[in-house]
């Protein structure tokens, strides 16, 4: 198959994208229906033609074709095939193409489920994605074409994947990762066409809701992900550096976070209309701006691709264009008439817009942080760096706050709440919370990390107020399920009753709740030596001893490893072995270290060998990491939520009549033929 | 219900908390080795708050270079002279400028970045006390604003019901 | 809300652009030296050539010189090491070495085979007077004036490129002053 192939369906994708782009856009303002028809089968062939594209590469590189300059720069016939498959998104061209897919099969998504909606939204909808697909598809041709060849001098061997890619990680991460980012372009859709055609009111939030919901779930899945690769892979036991890679994945989640919970204000209540847009335009600008960041060279960061001013300056253009032209029809277009609806102080409304609040400050905290080298190099303030000490100082509060607010707001009533009820409906949540936080603040600070011998000066404050926002999260969350469920029939019916919708609202608050315990935890109570150590040798770290029993050799596929083999006991009992890894790979020459870790729900054990100190010595990390697993199986749990939500019966209503009649046989119909919900 | 609670609290944290944890009569010995705790903390906080001036983008803990190396060295000559953690980072300032360090002071320059989240909150609280007063405070009422003819209407809609 | 605010989020967005705009093309790595203004820190080591001889600061009196850090183990050095020579004799500019980590009896045999273009060579092999300088990579190259103090840093090779376009400039400028 050859490569050229490739760049002419690209090529033919572009020209459907730009017909998709116009057409049904065009018909939709004329009203137009022949014209409008073009959009779904235009965003299928999109998809089919790219696909193509997507398969030519991949199959390049099973096949080992390094007359593809691509495919010469990051593969290498020695490679597993299986790394050979996920190398197509291992650089920065294929990692383009692996988006501008993930950007179709969305479109088609789209196309596909939303036969219910009227014509000229999802006519609009799909021609803004299709104006998103040309620009890509431009940048792709123009500046970063993966199918570019290296004849007439192929070269016998590719130049290997860099080690460090060569794992599971590479197969899932960037993925799950591009689904959120990409996703998010589907809010954004739906926010400039509501702005087209002025029809935003709370149909519209309804119809945005489930679309910005899943890739809200891909995002935190791929976060997570990212997270646990980084701390097996990097071999440091860190999860989270706050590198500008990293913060740019996280600029979109939050302000996604932010985007979901308005739009459910907007739904229900018909209100906040002009800020949940203004949410939707900013969270895909941010994935565009982190996109930008990582791929321009402007900021320094381990993850960052091959840098390239003409690759920076065309993202950038293609940005600022996007966003530019977003805000000015925004600044034109959005309402400004006051809604009649009114809301208490103590509302459930106010409580949703602290959460913005809470959640914008964080994301400008991030953003700020992560582009300030520029700032100061540009107002020439000297050679300034932000890294992760202030990172968790500054952060750390707002994520305790959101804690907080999360668990006295889950109590709050639409319009209005009273505050004897919601003084009631607390006492149990902030009980519990305070007595958890000093029990686990004091027991884990008198054993694990002692700095004295006074039972109260081992009292961490921070991990005082992290330990009680995850525990007040967590038991108002519970809490909420409990007064919910009450009925007349039992316990178990009233739990039967809640929608999909609400528990997926419970996890995610759940997984939150994990999230910040897990941080807090590990990060106050875990423990790290950094020892020399050779066959033989025993060291302690926490409670648990450590033997470097012995050390041996081999081979992998395209590397030779030195293997240690540790034992670690704890009170004489083992616990676990464990062989962590030098190893050093053929063909780029680079000597990476895999750690040896034993997982378990309530700590990690972690041992990695790091470089040589003498001939049969080397210097190790031991460490123990408490709780360290809730972080990702938190955040698990949360992007779980968010695929329950939508899998909601209201999202899947085939035919409205039967329905409704439905409904009205058992009598559990609200206004509007929907099910009563008692979430938000 | 707060009983079970504390038992199941128990039973959670029970498993994590170490007993008193020895560092001695281990035959291994620190890489860095340190007297006291403080020390330790010291010496950790700094090779985390300490940038690797070659590196792209890794603190002097973690990186494997050359310079990163000397710099740990250096650290760890520092507070084992007894150095505060500011000395330390000012004598490394002097030489690499003040990219080396992770934290960046609170002056002038910075000090918008420091204060940029309680910024934002104060803000956001204004403008949410201003939305509030303006809504008219949720009220009593229902009603979402109908005149006396559609109120009429609605009735007689509901009544065929 | 009024419709001016709604106009703010497109303003903002137009200055970050234009600021990201400018952030382009820069290297994000290139590190101003934490000296320039001050004087060479202190030290006290031995002539490359001669170990029985010992240097200070004083080396730098009177004179605008190059302090150029250096290693065999440094392939880059290699690399701007003719362009030294070109320097120290057709230009006859002072460049002082810094030989810096590495081992004596290499360093000599690399200057007796590719030339030595040093007026004189500091020998650190334990990189103290480098690390004092906040030298992060060799080779890099300083330009100190007729009071020892330092000037100007250059990380990476030097070559008549480099010359014309940063060191020269710099060198000239204080050569005039004083005098």
């Amino acid at each position: 198959m050859f490569p050229e192939l490739g760049q002419v369906t690209l090529i033919i994708a572009l020209l459907m994208s730009v017909l998709l782009a116009v057409v049904p856009l065009y018909g939709s303002l004329t009203a137009r229906d022949s014209l409008q028809a073009f959009a779904r089968p235009l965003s299928a062939g999109q998809f089919v033609f790219i696909a193509i594209a997507f398969g030519i590469l991949t199959n390049a590189f099973m096949v080992d074709d390094f007359s593809v300059a691509y495919v010469a720069n990051h593969s290498n016939s020695l490679m597993p095939w299986y790394y050979k498959f996920s190398a197509v998104w291992g650089g920065h061209e294929g990692s383009l193409l692996l988006w501008i897919l993930m950007l179709s099969g969305w479109t088609l998504a789209v196309a596909t489920f939303s036969r219910r909606l009227p014509s000229v939204m999802v006519s609009q909808v799909l021609s803004v994605m299709g104006m998103v697909a040309v620009g890509f598809l431009l940048f792709i041709l123009m500046t970063s074409n993966p199918f570019d060849r290296t004849l007439p001098n192929v070269p016998a061997d590719g130049a290997d994947l860099n080690p460090l890619l060569q794992d599971f990680g590479l197969i899932v991460h960037p993925p799950m990762l591009y689904m959120g980012y990409v996703g998010f372009s589907v809010a954004f859709a739906f926010a400039i066409a509501a702005l087209i055609n002025g029809r935003l009111d709370a149909a519209w939030a309804r119809w945005s809701r489930p679309w910005t919901t899943v890739a809200w779930g891909f995002l935190t899945l791929g976060i997570a992900l990212g997270s646990w690769w980084a701390y097996y892979e990097l071999g440091w036991g860190g999860w989270w550096f706050w590198d500008p890679v990293e913060n740019a994945s996280l600029l979109p989640w939050i302000s996604g976070t932010a985007l979901m919970h308005s739009l459910a204000v907007t739904e229900k209540r018909g209100v906040f209309k002009s800020w949940t847009v203004l949410l939707a335009i900013l969270t895909f600008a941010l994935s565009l701006l982190g996109a930008f960041l990582v791929r321009s060279g402007v900021i320094t960061s381990v993850h960052s691709f091959a840098s390239d001013p003409t690759r920076g300056a065309f993202l950038l253009m293609l940005l600022a264009i996007s966003v530019i032209a977003s805000l000015t029809l925004y600044a034109f277009r959005a309402p400004v008439v006051h809604t009649r609806a009114k809301f208490g102080p103590l509302s459930r409304e106010v409580f949703l817009l602290m959460n913005n609040v809470l959640l914008m400050a964080a994301m400008l905290l991030v953003l700020v942080g992560t582009i300030f080298p520029l700032i100061a190099d540009y107002f020439e303030l000297g050679n300034i760096s932000i890294g992760e000490p202030f990172f968790n100082l500054t952060f750390s509060p707002i994520a305790v706050l959101v804690g907080l607010l999360l668990g006295v707001g889950i109590f709050s009533r639409w319009k209005k709440t009273d505050e004897g009820y919601l003084l009631r409906k607390m006492i149990v949540p902030t009980v519990a919370s305070l007595v958890i936080a000093f029990a686990v603040v004091l027991i884990l600070g008198n054993t694990m990390a002692p700095r004295g011998t006074g039972f109260w000066s081992n009292f961490s404050l921070w991990a005082f107020f992290g330990v009680l926002s995850a525990s007040w999260c967590a038991v108002a969350t519970l809490q909420d399920v409990w007064n919910k469920s009450g009925s007349r029939h039992g316990r178990l019916h009233g739990l039967r009753r809640q929608s999909r919708s609400f528990y997926g609202m419970v996890l995610g608050h759940l997984g939150l709740a994990m999230v910040i315990a897990g941080a807090t935890v590990v990060n106050n109570y875990g423990i790290e030596r950094n020892v020399r150590m050779g066959p033989g040798d025993t060291a302690t770290a926490g409670a648990y001893q450590f033997r470097f029993a012995s050390v041996g050799e081999r081979e992998g596929a395209n590397f030779t490893a030195v293997v240690g083999t540790f034992e670690i006991t704890r009170d004489g009992k083992p616990v676990a072995t464990l062989y962590p890894e030098r190893r050093r790979y053929v063909v780029q020459r680079n000597v990476m270290t895999e750690a040896g870790i034993d997982a378990g729900f309530l700590r990690d054990i972690f041992v990695a060998m790091a470089e040589p100190v003498s001939s049969d010595a080397w210097a190790v990390r031991l460490q123990y990491k408490p709780l360290v697993r809730w972080t990702w199986l938190g955040a698990l749990l949360m992007a779980l939520g968010g695929f329950l939500a939508i899998a909601d019966r209201r999202y899947r209503i085939k035919d409205e009549a039967t329905e409704l009649r439905k409904a009205a046989v058992s009598g559990s119909t609200g206004a509007g033929g929907r099910p009563v919900e008692a979430g938000a | 219900m707060k009983h079970w609670l504390i038992a199941l609290l128990l039973a959670l944290v029970a498993p994590l908390a170490l007993a008193q944890s020895e560092e001695s009569s281990a035959s291994a010995q620190d890489i860095y080795p340190l007297a006291s705790e403080a020390e330790r903390q010291r010496f950790d906080r700094l090779l985390d708050e300490l940038r690797c001036p070659k590196c792209q983008n890794q603190n002097i803990a973690d990186s494997d270079a050359p310079i990163a190396e000397d710099m740990r060295e250096e650290v760890y000559r520092m507070v084992k002279e007894g150095a505060d953690e500011q000395t330390v980072v000012d004598s490394m300032v002097d030489r690499f400028g003040e990219f080396v360090h992770y934290k960046p002071a609170f002056d002038a320059r910075t000090a918008l970045l420091w204060l940029l989240p309680a910024i934002v909150i104060l803000i956001g609280l204004v403008v949410i006390v201003v939305i509030v007063r303006r809504s008219g405070n949720g009220g009593d009422d229902d009603g979402a604003g109908l005149t006396d003819e559609q109120r009429r209407q609605a009735d007689e809609l509901l009544r065929r019901q | 809300m009024k419709r001016a605010l709604l106009f703010l989020p497109v303003v903002i967005a137009v200055a970050f652009g234009i600021f990201l705009y400018t952030g382009l093309g820069k290297d994000p790595q290139e590190l101003d030296s934490a000296l320039i203004g001050k004087p060479v820190p202190a030290f006290e080591l031995a002539n490359l050539k001669h170990p029985d001889r010992t240097l200070t600061p004083e080396v730098f009196q009177g004179q605008v010189s190059l302090l150029n850090v250096w290693g065999t183990w440094c392939p880059a050095c290699r690399d701007e090491h003719d362009d030294l020579i070109w320097l120290a004799e057709e230009k006859g500019i002072p460049v002082i070495g810094l030989n810096y980590k590495d081992n004596r009896d290499q360093a000599l045999r690399w200057l007796q085979d590719l030339g030595d273009p040093y007026q004189i060579t500091l020998f650190d092999p334990q990189g103290k007077l480098g690390f004092d300088l906040g030298v992060y990579g060799a080779p890099e190259t300083y330009v100190i004036d007729k009071q020892g103090i330092v000037r100007y840093r250059h990380v990476g090779v030097v070559n008549p490129e480099v010359w014309e376009e940063k060191l020269g400039p710099v060198v000239r400028r204080y050569q005039q002053e004083g005098s």
